[in-house]
């Protein structure tokens, strides 16, 4: 028979709470580099979790294989793939959002209802007897034994997705690369010869040479296509205007 | 406190996890949800191999986890292939079937 000792139950509700939370805030924060932070916290806690349950080989998989392999790799996409505007939380179908918090609250009550109803027919058993030899020792036994077949069958799939994942991110050209010449020759035969020189550094004109400064053309308007894409995507590009020089007084005075 | 509660923390990261693929439109996020209810589901599994004292739970939770690995893999490629010919990770974006 399973007792909870005091100490796992005040783990417990430290832990369950905050899990939830950050699994809450991973729905409401924009940045999804900080949703995938918020990820690691919830799967260090589900880590803690399952060691705290007797699966001590689970714990340490889910620290060295969620929160170190997989959401490395998250993170390494979204730096891949950079900010762009699907971060933003507007709902793009309308409607949207009420339905999907609806069915998740009646989805959630009919679990937890569920999970508060049912009964195995039996106490809590605990693992103290399947632990016997020690938890890495006794999940080899089944391991190897009863589940031997799915696990050749798991390793054919881990084969399966390396290769596949080679083939997806494999890149063939279909035209080739333009050379500098061809890159020149483009440039001033283009439509207009306006970036013939060249696109202007960030700030160029204006009275501050920020990155986030879009230059000013001689005519005084902003040019935007002197600003990184990503600092434009992220909503983080200054008003120019505010850096333009003032009157500029070009009246000559004849010095006696 | 009974095992039971380890149920419950798993029902409600599940159903987060589920909202987040519904609403949010970064395909990474999406991703990220989809881990989340997967990481729910292991949980379950570990709460009943500890309530029925037996390991086959950790058994499954662990191939579980060998299975999310290869969605990760396969999936970010897909991802990132996606991006490359259309420069957009968002889900409303890849909806050349619709038109």
């Amino acid at each position: 028979m399973l007792t909870i000792q005091t100490p796992e139950a005040v783990m417990f509700w430290v832990l369950a709470p905050v899990a939830v939370l950050a699994s809450l805030g991973m729905l409401l924060v924009k940045k999804a580099v900080h949703s995938a932070l918020l990820l690691a916290w919830v799967m260090i806690t589900l880590a803690i979790f399952y060691i705290a349950q007797d699966a001590l080989f689970l714990g340490i998989v889910q620290i060295v294989v969620y929160t170190g392999a997989v959401m490395m790799l998250f993170l390494f996409i979204l730096m891949l793939v950079g900010v762009d505007a699907s971060d933003s939380l507007t709902e793009t179908i309308p409607g949207l959002r009420p339905i999907a918090i609806t069915a998740a609250v009646g989805f959630g009550g009919l679990l937890v209802s569920l999970i508060g109803r049912a009964t195995l027919g039996h106490g809590a058993v605990g693992l103290e007897t399947a632990n016997g030899p020690g938890n890495v020792q006794a999940l080899a036994q089944l391991l190897f034994s009863t589940y031997v077949w799915p696990f050749e069958v798991v390793s054919a799939l881990l084969i399966t997705a390396a290769l596949g994942a080679m083939v997806l991110a494999h890149h063939q050209r279909t035209v080739a690369r333009p050379t500098q010449r061809e890159q020149a020759i483009a440039r001033f035969r283009g439509a207009s010869l306006g970036s013939a020189a060249g696109l202007p550094n960030p700030g160029v004109f204006a009275r501050h040479n920020a990155v986030d400064v879009p230059a000013l053309l001689p005519d005084g308007s902003a040019a935007p296509n002197s600003i990184s894409a990503t600092l434009k995507a992220r909503g983080d590009m200054l008003e120019s205007a505010q850096f333009e020089l003032g009157e500029v007084d070009n009246t000559v005075t004849e010095e006696k | 406190m009974n095992p039971y509660n380890y149920l419950y923390v798993a029902s409600l990261l599940f159903t987060i996890g589920a909202v987040g693929v519904v609403v949010r439109r970064n395909a990474i996020v999406v991703f990220m949800c989809v881990e989340l209810m997967l990481n729910a589901a292991n949980l379950t599994l570990v709460t009943f191999a500890r309530i029925n004292g037996t390991l086959d739970g950790q058994v499954v939770a662990f191939f579980t986890m060998v299975v999310a690995a290869c969605e990760v893999v396969v999936g970010l490629a897909i991802i990132v292939t996606i991006y490359r010919s259309r420069r957009s990770a968002s889900v409303d974006d890849a909806s050349l079937l619709k038109r």
